[in-house]
Parts: structure tokens; C-alpha cells; sequence
């Protein structure tokens, strides 16, 4: 068999391209391994000089068809799966899987396991957001010293993390009906005090970062989102709300035991990057608060529901959609159940690909160095981008 | 919110040409979904959209379902009174009959406005191989953009209107649909072409066939 060999005209290249309109551009292909694309992330961008005119993104070199190995496997077996989505906030995924499934069957859950979620989500939406600012100053040019700082706080949370639950990334801790294991008084105690020593480090650190010159001339007035295009673009999480649209599932859903705490939503009044910034670096000192309320009053008892059936188990026929605010945005898993141990139709609801859409449309008009601030601040990970 | 009866009830005063019908969902605390034709799929969008008690101006995940055709036997049974005076007999008779394969989009819709949702959309092909062409919604919510895509890549529906319809997981080359419930996975997902064959086809030419032994 003979086959003329081609190499794809897709490929990593840079060449230059004619447009009638704009007259000589050049047409970069950046990643899919460019440090600053998270991942492997690959856009195609062609540009004016140095200003963006096109940006396509281009999708799955970590595809793995997870929503078909989901198929393939027991509604228990799935969760594993779910950490390694989002391999930053596994905690959360986890969550939204089982309440997706707690919905299909009509699981209820017992009142610690609900705390101790709220708990652990609470505790990922702080690891998240540091690492965010870290990778968003790594990404401006403030090489290693603001990253190192966010990576030494993620690090004492993930040790939180694996002493409960024997990982430190791939959790696989909540059940349908409860959580595995149970937290000792000592991890309470642990989480307690990062928890008072958390807001000293955010002090610390936006006392370095937030108000630096340097950070305010790359960050504002930069990939300005508006509020109707956010909305329209189904826009998640910290990103809608710092486009100024108050839409917090914690308080919309009131799903788990949000409605018990007292927090308020920090919104953004331009939608820009610094927007983006400033409203996690708030969000955070809510979590703080959440989570000192969860703390005082998190009761003994039962974590597992007695009637949760872990071994086989097998919802009625019906279906289910079920979603959490995760810290990257909404995360959904929408789930037909036909009455086998296998869910029929298995589907994640990705935030960090729907937040992308509108990558291009922030990225138009700017430079290439800020289009490259502008996707650090969308916050993906290319686990759940391609799944 | 108004409950799937009362939308379907003001959809069909409102687009009397279009057919809406409630899929009912048994699941615990399930909602009925609205499954609409797929000619009018998109004014009903628009109309759920825009309309004000509803405002559903969020579409938070849009996916495909696979329906293959799938064989139903149906058990009917009948009474037979005993000529003979005895009790009467039940005489079950099984009918086999083929449910048609489809494939299905669900949105799942919220509002931002007004804070409430979801109302749950279907939309359904007509069979699986030449009529899955679908409208698409993206024009109504930007938010369809990428999830019509993959959906186009992984299930192989067509939406018609969608501005830029491309695989978005699978690489452009690939043929075949993953998501499908008859999808075979190929032996080697790696194998692509490579300079070898035509070098081993070149070598095969320059060292001819061996001579044979015991020839002068």
C-alpha cells in the first residue's frame, strides 16, 4: 500500500497570510505546548503587527472520551473518573457528580457529610483561586516568586486533603449518600488553623500584588467582557460575576447547606481582567468566613446515609441534571439512568470549555502578551476542557 | 415558574403549527421536558427566550443522546371460555415490533434574570443516518457555539445555521462518531501514513528479485 505523505497543513508553524482588508498578516500557531497556554492548549492566532485579529482555539489533545468510559462503567466507578477532570478541584467534581446521582435516585444525605462538603469545597475554592492568581502573575511575567507563594498555601491544603482522604489531587471522596471517611477532630483542627492563618497570607500577598503598578497597566481595561454577551455565552463562575452579573449558584440552587451560611457574592463593575483578579481575591475572603461558620458548627453523627446502597447499585429509570458552583464556574452532570447498573447517557457540563467561547471576542484588538493574561484569567484546566 | 404544562399550553397557543409534546421523567423530583419539532425549534428558542414571565436566557448544557433502534415485545393477553365448560384459559401472544432509532439534543435552560429554571428542551432527528440534520440554537445562545460542535463531532448531528460547524475533540480527519452506541473503535487510533511505505516500495525495486540458486 503506498500513501503520498502529506504533513497536515495544521501543524505547528508560523507563516505569513495575505488578507484583502488588512494586507499583510502573520498567522501563529501557539501551543499546543506554549508554557503560558496551561496546558495543551492550542490557538491559532493571526496577527496585525503585534494586535490580534483572529483567534481560534483548538481543542482535544487530552481527549479521552470520558463521557463514554462514564458509559462504560458503574455509576460508583465513574467517580474517580470525575478528579481527574478538573485535577485542581477534585473535591468539587466529585460533589457535583454525586449530587447528580443523589437526584437520580433520590439519595438523601446526612447532615455531617453535608457539612464536611461544604467544608472541602470551600477549601478547593481557596486552593484554586491562589493557584489562579499564582499562574496569573506567572503569566504577566513575575516570574516564579508570586507562584512559589500560592503553591506553598496549596500545598499545606492538599496535605489537608490527603490525610482525609489518603490523596492529595485524586480525592474520590464523596459517596452517593455521604462521604468515605470520616474527618477526626485533629484534621478539624488542622483545617481551623489555616483557615486563621489564610487571611494573613491574602493580606500578604495583595499587599505585593493587588495595588502593583505593573499589574494594573497589564490587567486594566484588558479582554473587557460585557454583561449581555456574558449571559448569552452561558459565562460561569468568577467570570460572570466579575462582568458585573450576580449569579451565584450557592445562593440561586441554595444546593447542599449554602442557605445555612452567611456570605455575600463580590460582583465586578468593568468585566476586565483585573476584574477577574480582584472578585476571586474576594471570593476568597468569603470562603474564609464560610468556612469558619462550618466549622463551628459542624455536628457528630452518621457521614454515610444507612439506606445508601454503594454496592449495586441501580437507580430507576429516569433522569437527572445536577450542578454546583465549582470554582472554575457551573460544573453539571446530567445523567439517564435505564435501570442497569451503567448510566445510559453520562454527560459533564465543562465550565472551563464553556467559558472559552468567548475567548476570541476578548482577545480582538489586543496584543498577543495580552491575549496570553487574557486566557490566564478565564482559568482552564485541559482536563475538563477535553475530556 | 410556570410549570412544563402551562409553557406547553402557551407554546401551542402561540405556535399552533408547531407540535410540543411533554416527556414525562419518572425520576425522583424529575421534571417533564418539552420536546419540540424540529421546523419550529428555533422560534420556540427565541420565544423562551424573550418571553418575559420566562426570560430563560441562559442555556447552561446542551448534549446529544443516541436512540438506536431497539426491538419491543409487547405482551397482550386474552381469555378464552373453555367450549368444554372448564375455567377459561389466558392465551398471552407476543408481538415483536422495531421503535426507530433517533438521536436527540437536550438543552437545559435557565434564567439569569429572573433566577429560576431549568425548563429542559428536546429536540429529535428523524432517524439515524440521512435525516439528522437539526437547526441550531446558537444563534439564540452563544453558549450552544462549542457544545453543537461537539455534539456534531462525537454523535455526527448536523446543525444547520451554526456559523462555524467543525469537529471540535476529534481531529479533523477522523471518521466516525465516539458517542454513538454502535461506534467500533478501529484497532490502531494511531496509524496515519508515513514516509516508509514508499521507501520500503522503493527498496523492493532496486534489490530485484534474488537469483536463483544453481543457475550458471
Amino acid at each position: 500500500m503506498t500513501t503520498a505523505f502529506t504533513p497536515t497543513p495544521s501543524g505547528a508553524h508560523v507563516r505569513a497570510v495575505h488578507d484583502p482588508f488588512h494586507g499583510d498578516l502573520l498567522e501563529i500557531s501557539m501551543g499546543p505546548h506554549h508554557p503560558s497556554t496551561h496546558g495543551v492548549f492550542r490557538m491559532m492566532v493571526t496577527l496585525d503587527g503585534e494586535n490580534v485579529v483572529k483567534l481560534k482555539p483548538v481543542f482535544g489533545y487530552l481527549h479521552r472520551n470520558h463521557e463514554k468510559l462514564g458509559e462504560n462503567t458503574s455509576y460508583l466507578g465513574s467517580m474517580p473518573y470525575t478528579d481527574r477532570l478538573d485535577y485542581f478541584c477534585s473535591m468539587t467534581n466529585n460533589w457535583a457528580y454525586a449530587l447528580a446521582v443523589e437526584k437520580l435516585a433520590g439519595q438523601p444525605v446526612p447532615e455531617r457529610a453535608e457539612y464536611l462538603r461544604v467544608i472541602l469545597a470551600e477549601l478547593t475554592r481557596l486552593l484554586n483561586h491562589t493557584c489562579l492568581a499564582g499562574f496569573l502573575l506567572q503569566d504577566t511575567g513575575a516570574s516564579g516568586t508570586p507562584l512559589m507563594y500560592a503553591f506553598r498555601e496549596r500545598e499545606k491544603i492538599l496535605d489537608l486533603f490527603e490525610a482525609l482522604s489518603g490523596s492529595r489531587m485524586m480525592c474520590n471522596y464523596q459517596r452517593f449518600g455521604g462521604c468515605r471517611i470520616d474527618a477526626t477532630p485533629a484534621w478539624l483542627a488542622a483545617v481551623r488553623g489555616i483557615v486563621d492563618g489564610y487571611g494573613a497570607f491574602l493580606d500578604e500577598y495583595e499587599e505585593l500584588i493587588t495595588g502593583n503598578e505593573i499589574l494594573l497597566a497589564r490587567t486594566q481595561n484588558v479582554g473587557v467582557l460585557s454583561p449581555a454577551l456574558a449571559v448569552s455565552a452561558g459565562i460561569t463562575g468568577p467570570m460572570l460575576r466579575a462582568a458585573g452579573v450576580d449569579y451565584d449558584l450557592r445562593k440561586v440552587d441554595g444546593y447542599g447547606l449554602y442557605p445555612r451560611f452567611d456570605f455575600r457574592v463580590p460582583l465586578g463593575a468593568h468585566g476586565d481582567t483585573y476584574d477577574r483578579y480582584m472578585v476571586r481575591m474576594l471570593e476568597m475572603r468569603e470562603s474564609i468566613g464560610i468556612l469558619r461558620q462550618a466549622l463551628a458548627a459542624i455536628p457528630d453523627g452518621p457521614i454515610m446515609d444507612p439506606k445508601a446502597k454503594i454496592r449495586g447499585f441501580r437507580p430507576k429509570p429516569g433522569e437527572a441534571y445536577g450542578r454546583i458552583e465549582g470554582p472554575k464556574g457551573e460544573i453539571g452532570f446530567y445523567l439517564i439512568s435505564d435501570g442497569t447498573p451503567n448510566p445510559y447517557r453520562y454527560r459533564v457540563r465543562p465550565p472551563s470549555l464553556i467559558n472559552l467561547t468567548v475567548l476570541e471576542d476578548l482577545c480582538l484588538g489586543h496584543t498577543l502578551a495580552d491575549a496570553v493574561i487574557i486566557l490566564g484569567s478565564i482559568d482552564i484546566v485541559l482536563g475538563e476542557v477535553d475530556r | 415558574m410556570e410549570t412544563p404544562e402551562q409553557i406547553q399550553a402557551r407554546l401551542a397557543a402561540r405556535f399552533p403549527a408547531a407540535a410540543v409534546t411533554l416527556v414525562p421523567n419518572p425520576a425522583p423530583a424529575g421534571m417533564a421536558a418539552l420536546l419540540v419539532d424540529a421546523a419550529h425549534a428555533r422560534q420556540i428558542a427565541f420565544f423562551l427566550r424573550e418571553d418575559p414571565e420566562l426570560k430563560l436566557d441562559y442555556c447552561s448544557n446542551a448534549t446529544g443522546i443516541d436512540w438506536p433502534e431497539k426491538e419491543i415485545v409487547e405482551t397482550t393477553r386474552s381469555t378464552l371460555a373453555d367450549p368444554a365448560g372448564g375455567p377459561p384459559r389466558t392465551i398471552e401472544q407476543k408481538t415483536k415490533r422495531i421503535q426507530p432509532g433517533y438521536l436527540e439534543v437536550v438543552y437545559h435552560l435557565y434564567s439569569m434574570a429572573r433566577k429560576h429554571g431549568p425548563v429542559i428542551l428536546r429536540v429529535r432527528t428523524g432517524n439515524r443516518t440521512d435525516q439528522v440534520t437539526l437547526p441550531s440554537l446558537t444563534p439564540v445562545w452563544r453558549s450552544c457555539e462549542f457544545q453543537e460542535r461537539e455534539i456534531y463531532d462525537l454523535f455526527g448531528i448536523t446543525f444547520e445555521g451554526h456559523p462555524d460547524l467543525r469537529r471540535l475533540l476529534m481531529w479533523d480527519e477522523f471518521t466516525g462518531h465516539p458517542m454513538r452506541k454502535d461506534y467500533v473503535e478501529p484497532d490502531d487510533y494511531e496509524w496515519e501514513p508515513t514516509p516508509h511505505e514508499e521507501v520500503l516500495e522503493k527498496a523492493k525495486r532496486h534489490y530485484a528479485a534474488p537469483e536463483k540458486e544453481g543457475t550458471p
